[in-house]
C-alpha cells in the first residue's frame, strides 16, 4: 500500500488510465444515451412522444432505460454470418469503424491541468508561471491523454482509417448492394475529409498551434484571457465553424449526408450485419457525434473554459502578462475560488458544451432531407473546398496585416 | 356583366410581368422570368428556416403540457380564459402531441365502431339467437359456426347449441349484424378482439360472446320486442 500511496499521482497521470476514464465515464454513456435521445428528440420535433416506456419496475425515467434494453437486445441477438462472406474482413470491419474514433479522443483536452497539492486553496498562477517546479505544483495531472504538437493532424490521420470500416464491410459482405454502399461511403468520406481539414487551417494559422490544449488555453489571441468568450474562435473563425461543422456531419455519415447507409431506402454497406456487429457500426456513429462535438467545443468554443473563469477564480477586467513565455491573467476584479471548484466548473462546462453541440447535430439530422449523390459531391468539391481555401487565405492575409501593424 | 370582377380576359395581378404580347394571339406573350435569389436557393438559408420550424416544435412539445385524454379524444385545443391560465399558457403552452398512451389512456371509439361481437339475451336470460343460419351464410370469411338444437321453450323453435366466431378469421365487415333478423348479434361492444396466446383462444364460444355485454357495460337485452309484436302490441306501450 505504501507503494500505491507514493505513486498515486503517477498512476493517475497514466495516459492509458486517463483514456479509459474518458471513454468509460464520458464518451460511452453519452453515446449510448444519444441513441435514446435521438429518438426522443426527433419525436418531440414531429409532435410525437417517442420511446418512453422502458422501465425497471416502477423506475421509468422518461424511458431513458431504452438504451439498456437496446444493448441487451443487440448483444443477445443471433450473430448471423452469411455463408459466402470473407470471414476475417467481415469481423474486422466493425472494429475498423469504431476503433479510430475512440483512439482520436486521445487528443481532446477534457479538463485543465490539475495540481493535486493545492486543490483546497486558490491556485497561485503567478507562482506557477515563475517556478513550475515548486512543491504546490508538483505531481500535476494533465486532463488530456496525449498532447502532441501535431495535435489535430492526428485526428485527421486516425479518422481517415475509419473510412476503411465502410469499404471493408461492403467488400467482405459479398453483396453487390453492400459493395456499392461501401463505395458511396468511401467517396463521400474522402471528399469531405479534404474540406474538413482545410476548414480548420484558418484556426491553426490564427492561433499558431495545432495542439488543441494550446488552442483552449490561449484562444485566438494571447493578448486576451483564454476564458474570455470573445477570444474563442467562434467569433474570429465563424465561416470556418460552419464549414467544419458541415464537413464533420458528412463524416458521421448521418442525414442529410446519409447516402452511404440510407437506412430504409438505399441499401448500405452493413446490410449483411446483424446483432452487436451491426451495433458497433451504429455505436461508432454516435461516438463520432460526441467526438465532433468535442472537437468543435475545443477548437471553437473554448473547450473546458468557463466564461471569465481563470485558473484562480472569476475575473472581470483583468489583463494578460507574459511570464516565462507563459501568458497569465492578472489584475481586475477577482472572485477567488479554490482550485478544486475551478476544476469542477471547467469539467462541467466541457460536458455541457459537448451535450449542447450533440443536441444541435441531432436537430440538423432531423431537420434536413437527404442530399442527392451529385448534390453531395457538388457541395463538397465546389462549395466547401473553395470556401475553405478562400477563408484560409483571408485569415493568412489578416494575420499578415495584424503582424505588420503590430496588433499581434 | 361589369360586376364580374374576375373575367377571363382581365389581367391578373399576381402573374408574371408581361413584357410584350403577340399580335396574332394574346396567349403568346413575352414575360419577365423571375429566378429565385441566391439567398432563396442556398443551403444555409433553407437550413436556418428549417431549423426554426423544428426548434419551435421541439421547444413547444418539450416545455409544454400535454392535453388531457378527454381533450385529445375530442380533438380540442383548450383556449385559456382566466388570467392564471393565460399566464400559464405563456410559460408552458399546450403542446401539439397527439399520442394517446394506450393502455393507460384509451381512445374513445366512435359510436358506430364495429368492435368485438356480442350475443344478445332475451328478457329471461335466454340467448336471442334462433339459429336461423343467416349470419354464417352471409359471412364472407366463414368464421361463424352454428349448430342448432331444439329449444326447451315452447314458444321458440330453435336455438344454437354451439355458436362460435373465430376472431382470427373475422374481417369485421359487420354483415352478420346486418343479416340478423332478430337483433341477436351485435358489434357495438366498443372494444376489440383481445390478444391471445393460442389460436384456440381466439375462437369466441357462445358463453364468451354472451359475457361480452357484461364485461363492457352494455345492456344485454334488446329494445326489439320479443317474439314479434303480436295482436296486443298497443298494450305493450
Amino acid at each position: 500500500m505504501d507503494w500505491l500511496s507514493n505513486n498515486i499521482y503517477a498512476i493517475l497521470d497514466n495516459p492509458a488510465l486517463k483514456w479509459l476514464l474518458l471513454i468509460m465515464v464520458m464518451v460511452m454513456p453519452l453515446a449510448s444515451l444519444l441513441t435514446w435521445a435521438e429518438r426522443r428528440q426527433s419525436a418531440m420535433m414531429q409532435d410525437r412522444l417517442g420511446p418512453n416506456r422502458a422501465n425497471i419496475g416502477p423506475i421509468k425515467l422518461k424511458g431513458i432505460l431504452h438504451f439498456v434494453a437496446d444493448a441487451v437486445k443487440m448483444i443477445s441477438k443471433e450473430d448471423f454470418i452469411p455463408g459466402s462472406v470473407h470471414r476475417g474482413l467481415f469481423a474486422l470491419a466493425p472494429i475498423l469503424a469504431i476503433a479510430p474514433v475512440l483512439i482520436a479522443f486521445a487528443i481532446i483536452p477534457f479538463g485543465p491541468t490539475i495540481y493535486p497539492h493545492s486543490y483546497t486553496s486558490t491556485l497561485d498562477v503567478l507562482g506557477l508561471a515563475t517556478d513550475p517546479a515548486a512543491k504546490p505544483f508538483a505531481d500535476s495531472i494533465r486532463l488530456q491523454v496525449a498532447s502532441f504538437d501535431y495535435g489535430l493532424l492526428f485526428y485527421f490521420a486516425v479518422l481517415s482509417i475509419a473510412n476503411y470500416g465502410g469499404v471493408v464491410a461492403g467488400w467482405a459482405s459479398y453483396n453487390k448492394w453492400a459493395l456499392l454502399g461501401g463505395l458511396r461511403s468511401s467517396s463521400q468520406m474522402m471528399s469531405y475529409e479534404v474540406a474538413m481539414g482545410l476548414s480548420l487551417m484558418g484556426c491553426f494559422l490564427l492561433v499558431g498551434s495545432l495542439e488543441p490544449g494550446f488552442i483552449v488555453a490561449n484562444g485566438a489571441s494571447s493578448q486576451m484571457s483564454g476564458a474570455n468568450p470573445l477570444n474563442w474562435l467562434w467569433l474570429w473563425q465563424f465561416p470556418a465553424l460552419i464549414l467544419f461543422m458541415t464537413a464533420a456531419i458528412a463524416e458521421t455519415k448521418r442525414a442529410p449526408f446519409d447516402i452511404p447507409e440510407g437506412e430504409p431506402e438505399i441499401i448500405g454497406y452493413f446490410v449483411e450485419y446483424s446483432g452487436m456487429r451491426w451495433g458497433l457500426f451504429f455505436l461508432a456513429e454516435f461516438i463520432e457525434i460526441v467526438f465532433i462535438s468535442a472537437v468543435i467545443a475545443t477548437v471553437f468554443f473554448g473547450g473546458w473554459q468557463v466564461p471569465f473563469l481563470d485558473a484562480d477564480g472569476f475575473r472581470v477586467g483583468g489583463y494578460v502578462t507574459e511570464i516565462n513565455h507563459q501568458w497569465v491573467s492578472t489584475g481586475g476584479w477577482v472572485l477567488k475560488l479554490p482550485h478544486a471548484a475551478v476544476t469542477a466548473l471547467q469539467l462541467g462546462a466541457f460536458g455541457l458544451k459537448v451535450i449542447l453541440l450533440a443536441w444541435f447535430q441531432l436537430m440538423i439530422r432531423w431537420t434536413l432531407p437527404r442530399f442527392r449523390a451529385d448534390q453531395l459531391m457538388n457541395l463538397g468539391w465546389k462549395v466547401l473546398l473553395p470556401c475553405a481555401l478562400g477563408w484560409t487565405m483571408l485569415t493568412a492575409l489578416f494575420k499578415l496585416c495584424a503582424i505588420y501593424l503590430g496588433w499581434l | 356583366m361589369a360586376s364580374h370582377a374576375h373575367d377571363d380576359h382581365e389581367p391578373t395581378t399576381t402573374g408574371p410581368k408581361v413584357l410584350a404580347t403577340s399580335t396574332v394571339s394574346p396567349k403568346v406573350r413575352t414575360i419577365a422570368v423571375v429566378r429565385p435569389s441566391e439567398q432563396q436557393v442556398s443551403y444555409l438559408a433553407a437550413t436556418k428556416a428549417g431549423l426554426g420550424i423544428t426548434l419551435k416544435h421541439f421547444a413547444k412539445n418539450l416545455f409544454g403540457r400535454r392535453r388531457t385524454v378527454d381533450q385529445l379524444n375530442k380533438g380540442e385545443h383548450p383556449v385559456p380564459t382566466t388570467a392564471f391560465q393565460k399566464a400559464l399558457s405563456v410559460v408552458s403552452p399546450v403542446n401539439d402531441i397527439e399520442t394517446i398512451q394506450y393502455p393507460e389512456e384509451k381512445a374513445v371509439y366512435p359510436e358506430r365502431f364495429r368492435g368485438l361481437h356480442r350475443l344478445m339475451q332475451r328478457d329471461d336470460g335466454q340467448v336471442r339467437c334462433v339459429a336461423c343460419m343467416c349470419c354464417p351464410t352471409v359471412c364472407p370469411a366463414h368464421c361463424i359456426t352454428i349448430i342448432p338444437e331444439q329449444s326447451d321453450d315452447n314458444g321458440i323453435e330453435k336455438r344454437p347449441a354451439v355458436f362460435e366466431i373465430d376472431e382470427l378469421r373475422c374481417v369485421v365487415c359487420g354483415l352478420c349484424v346486418e343479416a340478423c333478423p332478430c337483433d341477436a348479434i351485435r358489434m357495438d361492444s366498443s372494444t376489440h378482439a383481445k390478444p391471445v396466446e393460442e389460436r384456440a383462444d381466439a375462437v369466441m364460444t357462445k358463453e364468451k360472446l354472451i359475457a361480452v355485454s357484461k364485461e363492457n357495460g352494455k345492456n344485454p337485452t334488446s329494445i326489439a320486442t320479443q317474439g314479434g309484436v303480436g295482436p296486443n302490441w298497443r298494450e305493450r306501450g
